[in-house]
């Protein structure tokens, strides 16, 4: 690990003015991914300003929701008994990810900023856009099982490895950050980006902006949810394809549909106007087809991915029938209804 | 303003390990699991992959499991720290200690600090009630003898006798 100066961050202000000031200046919070990254010169931080000292710890009940303290722990917010209620969609996702140890340190914030896993991205002695702007990119023509079948680009192929954000995006939270000039909320359908010619940024932060809170708002299904997630092996993976369902069903009618598909793009991957497809119809095998078909109409494969789409579908097609049923997939039960 | 090159300072900071404070000058850089076992010789703490992936490093900060190879010393001033050098010792072993070898729950015993500490913080976190949610709860300790199984007949005795003695 390349040496380093370290501040405690003692303010939201300090932390933000060290962060502002400094290019080179990482905030670290868990430390899960950042130390990771930092163990293979990936990320070399001139300063590290540590933020664990901030008052960011709290779920707060609001009158339409929760608001989720950046350095809230994946298990405290996974287990909050609130959340587990109220948006059980979310808790189901946050179980689905990692490992209890990693759990109980990665945080909120962190989360939402974790880097990719693209093997290429962590390998220094390959090419990669995301690591150094402009060397090239090393995963196209290479192995790409993990990699993006969505919204990728010709300078990066890499995809966003979180679970929690998956949920996110299907719940419509939104993320409020702090920055040099002042506080401002960001949709969290707003805060990842796709690559595009500049796959360095993974998301729409700005420089000197904090992660400070996430917001949980409005009603979310109590019942018909589910977070299905397929991978390589059973816990402890990343997802290959994942899927969060949020369905509102009114009479037998699907009335309000979210779905956030994980594991096949640079973000959590959501089509509004696919979704709107499925509102006024019976919750049906022609319908989710259809909706299934829209979702992935512009997939494209890199070769070692290609099994991705298919996988997809099914998916899709699984994860609204669980949450169609009211039956969503319970995490520690690896059969999948 | 581009930064000057670090200044290569260590970082005053106070740390209970084992019941015992330590006041240690740490570089920032030095991982939790490298403080434990270089620098205080708890050796212990196994080092496996140093990644956050095997869970050999697996150590207890204020009763909470974490990987302590993806810790920074310094973030964790002012925490209680419990590796399995503080759990028990061999003429008054932990009960989970005593459970792995009573179930025979390691072959070559590289992972075993790491399970135990694990399934203690398992226990303490009350979320396992069921063989399945054992499992899968302890998917972040990896044995490459396979001696899963008897990992998870080890922490389900635990659990049972708990469940037993508040039931009594």
């Amino acid at each position: 690990m390349k040496r380093f100066d370290y501040l405690k961050a003692a303010s939201i202000r300090e932390a933000v003015s060290a962060l502002a000031g400094d290019p080179k200046a990482r905030m670290i919070a868990g430390g899960t991914n950042l130390v990771d990254l930092m163990k293979y010169d990936v990320e070399a931080p001139g300063l590290l300003v540590d933020i664990n000292g901030l008052d960011l710890k709290r779920i707060e009940e609001t009158e339409t929701g929760y608001r989720i303290g950046a350095l809230v722990t994946n298990s405290d917010l996974a287990y909050h008994p609130g959340v587990v209620r109220r948006f059980p969609l979310l808790a189901s996702a946050i179980l689905a990810g990692a490992s209890p140890q990693l759990r109980n340190a990665a945080t909120t914030g962190g989360n939402i900023n974790q880097r990719t896993r693209c093997y290429y991205f962590y390998d220094p002695a390959t090419r990669c856009n995301k690591r150094q702007p402009g060397s090239g990119c090393d995963a196209i023509g290479g192995v790409t099982r993990i990699h993006a079948i969505l919204g990728a680009s010709e300078a990066c192929i890499a995809t966003h490895p979180s679970d929690m954000c998956v949920a996110l995006a299907a719940l419509d939270a939104v993320v409020e950050v702090e920055g040099p000039e002042g506080r401002r909320d960001i949709a969290f359908l707003d805060y990842h980006r796709l690559p595009g010619d500049t796959p360095e940024r993974d998301n729409t932060l700005r420089h000197g902006e904090i992660v400070t809170a996430i917001r949980l708002e409005g009603e979310a299904a109590a019942r018909h949810h589910t977070y299905l997630k397929l991978r390589d092996r059973l816990s402890y993976a990343f997802a290959l394809v994942s899927a969060a369902v949020d369905l509102k069903i009114e009479n037998g009618k699907i009335s309000r549909a979210r779905v956030a598909l994980g594991g096949v793009a640079h973000k959590p991957w959501r089509d509004l106007d696919a979704e709107g497809m499925l509102v006024g119809r019976e919750p049906s095998a022609e319908a989710t087809d259809a909706f299934a078909a829209r979702l992935l109409a512009g997939a494209k494969g890199q070769g070692g991915n290609d099994f991705k789409i298919t996988l997809a579908e099914r998916v899709i097609r699984r994860a609204l029938r669980q949450a169609a049923a009211g039956t969503p997939q319970i995490q520690h039960e690896k059969a999948i209804a | 303003m581009p930064s000057a090159p670090p200044s290569l300072r260590t970082i005053p900071i106070t740390l209970t390990i084992n019941g015992r404070r330590h006041d240690l000058d740490v570089a920032p850089w030095t991982s939790l699991l490298d403080l434990l076992r270089e620098d205080l010789k708890l050796c212990g703490t196994k080092k496996g992959c140093d990644h956050g992936q095997c869970g050999a490093c697996t150590v207890l900060v204020d009763g909470v499991r974490i990987n302590s190879c993806l810790s920074l010393a310094v973030m964790r001033d002012g925490a209680e720290i419990t590796t399995i050098e503080g759990l028990g010792t061999p003429e008054r072993l932990h009960p989970m200690q005593r459970a792995f070898m009573e179930h025979d729950a390691l072959q070559c015993g590289y992972c075993t600090p790491g399970q135990i500490c694990s399934a203690v913080g398992l226990v303490s976190e009350g979320h396992a009630h069921s063989r399945a949610e054992i499992r899968e709860l302890m998917s972040g300790n990896l044995c490459r003898c396979g001696a899963y199984t008897n990992i998870a007949d080890a922490v389900e005795d635990i659990l049972e006798q708990q469940q037993k003695a508040a039931a009594e």
